[in-house]
C-alpha cells in the first residue's frame, strides 16, 4: 500500500511538472506551428534570477515572483529576437534562430556567471518530508502536484472562458481566419510567449527545487521532456500535451522502479524507443488537434 | 548536368587550395586547422545530403559521427593497449585489430545501419515533429555512448587511437564526399526528394514515396557522418562522448545554414567561413584569457558571436550565402548572359 501511494505521488508530481513544461511549448507551437528551442533557457533564466537575487535579503516568495517575471520577460524577448523577424520565412529558419538564441543565452550564462553549478535559495519546506499512509515523500512533490493542479486549472479557465484565451485558440485553429475576424496577431503571439514564459518560470522553480542548483545547461532536460511529451500527446493539442506529460512521467517512474541499476543509465534510450513505438502507431500523437494543418 | 561537373571541379579546387596552401605556409598550426576544416567539411556535406535535399533539419548527425568514431576506435586500438584503454571490452573484441581504412568504412557502415533501423519510423514525420525526434535521437545516441562503458569507456576519455589521419587523407575523403553529395543531389532519389522539399503534396501526387526517399538520404548522411567521425577520431586520437553533443551540433548546423543548406557549394562556403571565424574568435578568446584582465576565464564568447551571426543571416538572407544554385550553375548562367548580351 505504501508503495502504491509512493508510486502514485511520484507519477503525479513528475507528471505535473512534465505537463506544465509541455504545455508551455505547445501554446507557442499551436499558434505559430513553430518550435521554441530556447524554451529550456527560460527555466535557466528563472534559476539564475533566484541565484542572483539570493544575496538581496528579499523574502523567498518575492524572489520566486521575480524569477517568474524574468522568465516571462525572456519569453517575450524570444519572440522579438528569434521569431518575429523570421516568422514569415521558412520553418527551418525559425528553428535555427531559436536554437541560436538558446545557445546565446546559455553561453551568456557561461561567460557572465559561471560554468559551475550555483546554489539556488530554497525555503526549508522544499527539503522536508512527510509520511502519507506509510510512504515517506518530500513535501516538494506535494507542492509540485498542488501547483500543477492550480496552474492547469488556471490555464484551462484562461483558454475556455476569457476573450484572450478564446482568441488564442482561434488563432491556433486557423490563424488567417482569426486575423480576418479582428484578432490582433502580434498581441496574441506575444501573450502566448508570455504565458509560455510564465509556465516555464513556475516549472523552473519547481524543477530547480528538486536539484537545488542551477547550471547553464539546466534547461536541456526540461526541454527534452517537453519535446517528447508533446510528440506523444499531439503537437497541437493542449490536453494532448498534458496527457503526454503524465504518460511520460508514468513511463519514466515505472522504468525507475523496474530497471536494474545497470540499465537505469540507459533510461532515456528506453523512453525514446517507446516514443518511436507510439509514433509508429499514431504519427499525429495521441490527440491530433484541429485539422487545419497549414502553417500561416 | 554540365554545370554539376563544373561545381565539382571548383569545389575540389577549393579543397586543393586549402590543402596545398596550408602546406606551403609550412606552419604546423595551419596544417592542423586545415585538417580540421576538411573533416568538418565531410560532416557538413554529410548533413547537407539529408537536410539540403529533404528540407528537414536534423540534429542527430553528430551522434552518427560519434558512432563512427567509436566503431573505428574499437577496431583499431592496438590489442596490447586495449586492456588499458577499454578495460571492460568484451573478450572476442579484444583481439580484433584492423587497418584504419577498413575501420573507417566499418564506422560509416555501422552508423548507416543504426540510422536505417532507428530512422525508418521517424521519416514519416514532417516539420517540427521530425526535428524534435531527431533532437531526441541525438540525446539517445549520446546517452548510449556515455554509458556503454564496454565499448566507449563511459564518460571518460578514450585514448590510444593510431594517428592515421593527416591533411592529404582528409582532403581525399572531403573530395570524394563532395562528389557523392553532388551525384546524390542529381540522382533520381535526390531530385524527387528536392521536389518533396518544395511541395510535399505535389511530390506525393507524382508518386514520390517521401518517407522512403528521406530514409535513403538519412542513411547516406549517417554513412558520411560515420566516416567523418572515424576520420576525426584518428586525427584527434583521444576523445570523450561529450565531443559528440550539442556544441558540435550547433557548430556544424551554423556552418551549413550560413553557407546555404540547399547547395553543396553552400556547405563548403559555410564550413570555410565559419572555421576561419571560429579560429579567429578562439585565438581572441585565448588572448583575452592570457592577459587575464578582470576575473575568471572568458568562455562562450565564440559561441555568442556565432549565434548572433546565425540569427543575423537568418533574418537577412534566410537561404544562406548560396540559397539555390551551385557555384557551377551560377558561373554558367553568368557566361551565358554575357554571350547573349554581346
Amino acid at each position: 500500500m505504501a508503495f502504491a501511494i509512493q508510486f502514485v505521488i511520484d507519477v503525479l508530481s513528475l507528471g505535473g511538472a512534465y505537463a506544465l513544461m509541455a504545455l508551455g511549448l505547445v501554446i507557442i507551437y499551436g499558434i505559430l506551428r513553430l518550435v521554441n528551442f530556447a524554451y529550456g533557457e527560460l527555466i535557466m533564466v528563472a534559476g539564475y534570477t533566484m541565484f542572483l537575487s539570493s544575496g538581496s535579503g528579499l523574502p523567498w516568495i518575492v524572489m520566486a515572483v521575480l524569477a517568474v517575471g524574468m522568465a516571462v520577460l525572456f519569453g517575450i524577448l524570444t519572440d522579438y529576437v528569434a521569431f518575429r523577424p523570421v516568422r514569415a520565412k521558412s520553418v527551418t529558419a525559425v528553428l535555427i534562430t531559436s536554437f541560436a538564441f538558446s545557445n546565446l543565452l546559455q553561453n551568456a550564462a557561461l561567460l557572465f556567471i559561471s560554468p559551475r553549478p550555483r546554489n539556488v535559495p530554497l525555503p526549508d519546506i522544499f527539503s522536508q518530508t512527510v509520511t502519507i499512509g506509510g510512504a515517506i515523500t518530500p513535501v516538494r512533490n506535494l507542492i509540485t502536484i498542488a501547483a500543477s493542479i492550480v496552474l492547469l486549472a488556471a490555464v484551462a479557465f484562461l483558454m475556455r472562458k476569457t476573450t484572450l484565451g478564446i482568441a488564442m485558440r482561434a488563432a491556433a485553429t486557423n490563424f488567417t481566419m482569426a486575423r480576418m475576424l479582428g484578432v490582433p496577431a502580434n498581441l496574441i503571439i506575444s501573450s502566448a510567449f508570455a504565458l509560455s514564459g510564465f509556465l516555464a518560470g513556475v516549472v523552473g522553480i519547481l524543477w530547480i527545487g528538486r536539484i537545488g542548483t542551477v547550471v547553464p545547461g539546466v534547461g536541456l532536460e526540461p526541454l527534452l521532456v517537453a519535446f517528447i511529451a508533446t510528440v506523444i500527446g499531439g503537437m497541437r493539442s493542449l490536453p494532448g500535451a498534458v496527457i503526454g506529460g503524465f504518460l511520460l512521467a508514468l513511463i519514466d517512474t515505472t522504468l525507475n522502479y523496474t530497471l536494474s541499476q545497470d540499465l537505469l543509465k540507459f533510461r532515456d534510450a528506453f523512453t525514446f524507443s517507446l516514443v518511436i513505438l507510439i509514433l509508429l502507431w499514431r504519427p499525429q500523437g495521441l490527440i491530433p488537434g484541429p485539422a487545419s494543418g497549414q502553417r500561416t | 548536368m554540365k554545370h554539376s561537373y563544373l561545381t565539382a571541379l571548383i569545389l575540389i579546387g577549393v579543397i586543393l587550395v586549402i590543402g596545398v596552401g596550408s602546406q606551403l605556409l609550412g606552419i604546423r598550426l595551419y596544417d592542423r586547422i586545415a585538417t580540421n576544416l576538411l573533416i568538418s567539411l565531410v560532416l557538413v556535406i554529410g548533413l547537407q545530403t539529408f537536410m539540403g535535399n529533404s528540407g528537414l533539419l536534423s540534429f542527430a548527425h553528430i551522434g552518427f559521427m560519434g558512432l563512427g568514431a567509436y566503431t573505428s576506435a574499437v577496431l583499431t586500438i592496438p590489442a596490447q593497449m586495449k586492456g588499458m584503454a577499454l578495460p571492460d571490452l568484451y573478450g572476442f573484441m579484444k583481439v580484433v585489430e584492423v587497418s584504419p581504412l577498413i575501420a573507417m568504412l566499418a564506422g560509416g557502415v555501422l552508423a548507416a545501419v543504426v540510422a536505417a533501423v532507428v530512422s525508418y519510423p521517424l521519416m514519416r514525420l514532417s516539420d517540427a515533429a521530425s526535428v524534435i525526434t531527431s533532437f531526441a535521437l541525438l540525446v539517445v545516441l549520446y546517452t548510449v555512448m556515455n554509458n556503454w562503458s564496454a565499448f566507449t569507456n563511459g564518460p571518460r576519455t578514450l585514448f590510444g587511437l593510431p594517428k592515421t589521419t593527416d591533411m592529404p587523407i582528409a582532403a581525399i575523403v572531403a573530395g570524394l564526399v563532395v562528389i557523392v553529395a553532388l551525384l546524390f543531389k542529381e540522382s533520381r532519389t535526390g531530385k524527387l526528394l528536392r521536389a518533396s522539399r518544395e511541395d510535399e503534396v505535389a511530390a506525393a501526387a507524382l508518386g514520390a514515396n517521401i518517407p522512403h526517399l528521406r530514409w535513403r538520404a538519412f542513411i547516406l548522411a549517417a554513412f558520411i557522418a560515420g566516416i567523418g567521425g572515424a576520420l576525426w577520431g584518428h586525427f584527434i586520437t583521444s576523445f570523450a562522448p561529450k565531443a559528440f553533443y550539442l556544441k558540435e551540433t550547433f557548430l556544424i548546423i551554423t556552418m551549413l545554414v550560413i553557407g546555404g543548406a540547399n547547395t553543396v557549394t553552400g556547405a563548403v562556403a559555410g564550413t570555410v567561413l565559419i572555421t576561419v571565424a571560429y579560429e579567429g574568435l578562439r585565438s581572441t578568446e585565448g588572448a583575452l584569457n592570457a592577459t587575464s584582465f578582470g576575473a575568471g576565464q572568458v568562455i562562450g564568447l565564440t559561441e555568442i558571436v556565432l549565434a548572433l551571426a546565425m540569427i543575423a543571416v537568418m533574418i537577412l538572407k534566410p537561404g544562406g550565402l548560396f540559397p539555390n544554385r551551385e557555384i557551377g550553375h551560377i558561373l554558367t548562367r553568368v557566361r551565358r548572359k554575357k554571350e547573349t548580351s554581346a
